[in-house]
């Protein structure tokens, strides 16, 4: 494991720990209750998280063609 | 209806024609066949990898869920990101070994690992339990989506029937080409099809997806959120973490990762996957609209929520527009998983009776088996066996069960030995199997324990048996001498 790759337990703790503190609908996000509001945007925040493993990641330029 | 029916049928040819079309003139030998000739690209793994989205189960469930349930339909939008998260680190790891070694299906990965045989009979028998419910599910889906679809016009036996047909052909004819090239059009059809219901439904029906929530909750509270015990915040932690862990050990998408050309084609993957999970939610937004029109369904009449409400809100040419991409949702997975299980059967168990088989005989053999393996569903299928429910629960637990002996594999010094991979997995397999038919729960088991505790999946009782198992084991016997360059 590279430091960089570190990164990706973040989506494991984010995506997981809004349910776990507050199950509650309101406040709505994004016309959404909250637990799925909290998710769909965790889900968009992972897949940043991994562009910008994806950007460091040294592993990408060795195996290039 | 005629013009349903004539959407569905066109469904049908179209998935036939295209499957047959991916061969391209390529000699189906077996690297072509089951590996794509370790060329393909981002986009046809992608397809492939999310395949796993958009099976009928999705289609159907996942709206049957949410109408059924509520909250604890979350759970599916929140794993299949973290299973990305872990591809990302998992899958180049795979593709690389599977390349240089030439390995074909999941077993090969583990006969090659551990240098031992008799691990890949037990991974393929335990893949094999797991797959076959999987493509009974697939197929009985096809049969209530072309009879809801086709208003009944069609009769259900017929449909599988035609559909198990057409995935035969196409799995002969084109192997892991044909799934992934009707891949294509099915994950074109479904996402017209889904982002269109699931944004029309709440707004014509409720005046948006904010107002839509609104008056579920007041209607019924405590409905959006999970419930305080049952499927509750535990059960949807645990149950996250361990159908992450469990997603990229289906043999078909373990398999599917040798087909890539690349490394990078995961770790692009893994961004590109994340957001096309997204679509989820407005499958979602379908379930949860049909809740306040279409109540009372109960059982397995809630895998027909979107159905019914789609037939009461639009015209025959929608509903068989929706047939269709529900009947792609199908036939594509069915293929692959086809596909998959005819060359576990070939490779790995009639394999290892006959050592001195060549690649021409082995993939001359696992055409063969694509019909035995279509029939065997298609009897379960229209037996409809009520075990199968919970046969397909095995099976995503059996699979999680191999999780542990591949990760150790990976690493540089792997410390299990093969006996302690075998040991764990077989032993993670039958505590999984037990619970599933007993319906246990850690609740049932341990009912002293606190709520949070009894809420947490069974699955992790399992795979807590099949980790300590494989540690003892492995502590106790000598690793065998790895033949050079298997590491």
């Amino acid at each position: 494991m590279k430091p960089i790759h570190w990164l990706a337990v973040i989506p494991f703790i984010g995506m997981l720990a809004g349910p776990a503190v507050h199950n509650e609908v309101d406040p709505f996000i994004l016309g959404m209750p909250f637990p799925l509001g909290w998710i769909a945007v965790w889900v968009v925040l992972t897949a940043i998280i991994m562009a910008v493993i994806y950007l460091i990641d040294p592993a990408n330029r060795e195996d290039a063609p | 209806m005629t013009a349903a029916l004539a959407l569905i049928a066109l469904a049908a040819l179209a998935a036939l024609a295209l499957g047959l079309v991916a061969r391209g003139g390529r000699d189906m030998d077996l690297e072509q066949w089951a590996v794509g000739g370790r060329g393909f690209g981002w986009i046809l793994v992608f397809l492939l990898l999310a395949g796993e989205i958009y099976t009928t189960f999705t289609f159907l469930g996942a709206s049957g869920f949410s109408y059924g349930l509520g909250a604890p339909v979350y759970y599916i939008l929140a794993y299949g990101s973290l299973a990305y998260v872990i591809a990302y680190f998992l899958l180049p790891l795979v593709w690389s070994y599977g390349r240089q070694h030439g390995l074909h299906s999941q077993p090969d990965f583990f006969v090659r690992k551990y240098a031992s045989p008799s691990l890949g009979v037990l991974v393929s028998i335990v893949d094999l339990v797991a797959l076959i419910p999987y493509l009974v599910l697939q197929l009985t889906g096809l049969g209530i989506i072309v009879t809801a679809a086709g208003y009944g016009a069609i009769p259900k036996d017929a449909a599988i029937w035609i559909g198990a047909a057409i995935v035969t052909v196409y799995v002969i004819m084109s192997g892991i080409r044909g799934s992934a090239y009707t891949a294509v059009v099915k994950d074109i059809l479904i996402l017209v099809v889904v982002l269109f219901l699931g944004i029309y439904l709440p707004l014509h029906l409720y005046g948006g997806i904010g107002p839509m929530f609104e008056q579920i909750a007041a209607a019924k509270p405590g409905f959006l959120v999970f419930p305080a015990s049952g499927q509750s915040v535990a059960w949807f932690i645990s149950t996250v973490l361990l159908t992450a862990v469990g997603f990229f050990m289906w043999p078909q998408s373990f398999a599917a990762a040798y087909s890539a050309k690349d490394a990078r084609v995961f770790r692009r993957n893994a961004i590109a996957l994340p957001i096309y999970q997204l679509i989820l939610l407005f499958v979602f937004f379908v379930g949860f609209a049909a809740v306040l029109q279409v109540p009372g369904l109960k059982g397995a009449d809630t895998n027909l929520a979107l159905f019914k409400l789609a037939t009461q809100e639009f015209s025959p040419a929608v509903v068989g527009l929706i047939g269709a991409a529900g009947v792609f949702t199908a036939l594509v997975p069915g293929s692959l998983i086809a596909m998959t299980a005819a060359m576990l059967l070939s490779k790995n168990l009639i394999g290892v009776l006959r050592p001195e088989a060549t690649d021409a005989q082995t993939v001359a053999l696992a055409k063969w088996l694509v019909p035995v393996v279509m029939l065997v569903a298609v009897y379960f299928t229209l037996t409809g066996n009520a075990t199968i429910v919970t046969m397909l629960l095995v099976g995503y637990s059996f699979v999680t069960q191999l999780f542990p002996a591949v990760v150790m594999s990976l690493m540089p010094r792997n410390p299990t030995t093969p006996a302690g991979a075998f040991a764990g997995i077989l032993v993670g397999a039958i505590v999984a199997a037990v619970l599933s038919f007993t319906h246990a729960t850690v609740g049932s088991l341990f009912p002293a324990l606190p709520q949070a505790i009894r809420d947490l999946n069974v699955g992790i009782i399992a795979l807590a048996a099949n980790i300590v198992v494989m540690v003892v084991v492995s502590l106790v016997t000598t690793p065998r001498t790895v033949p050079a360059g298997a590491t």
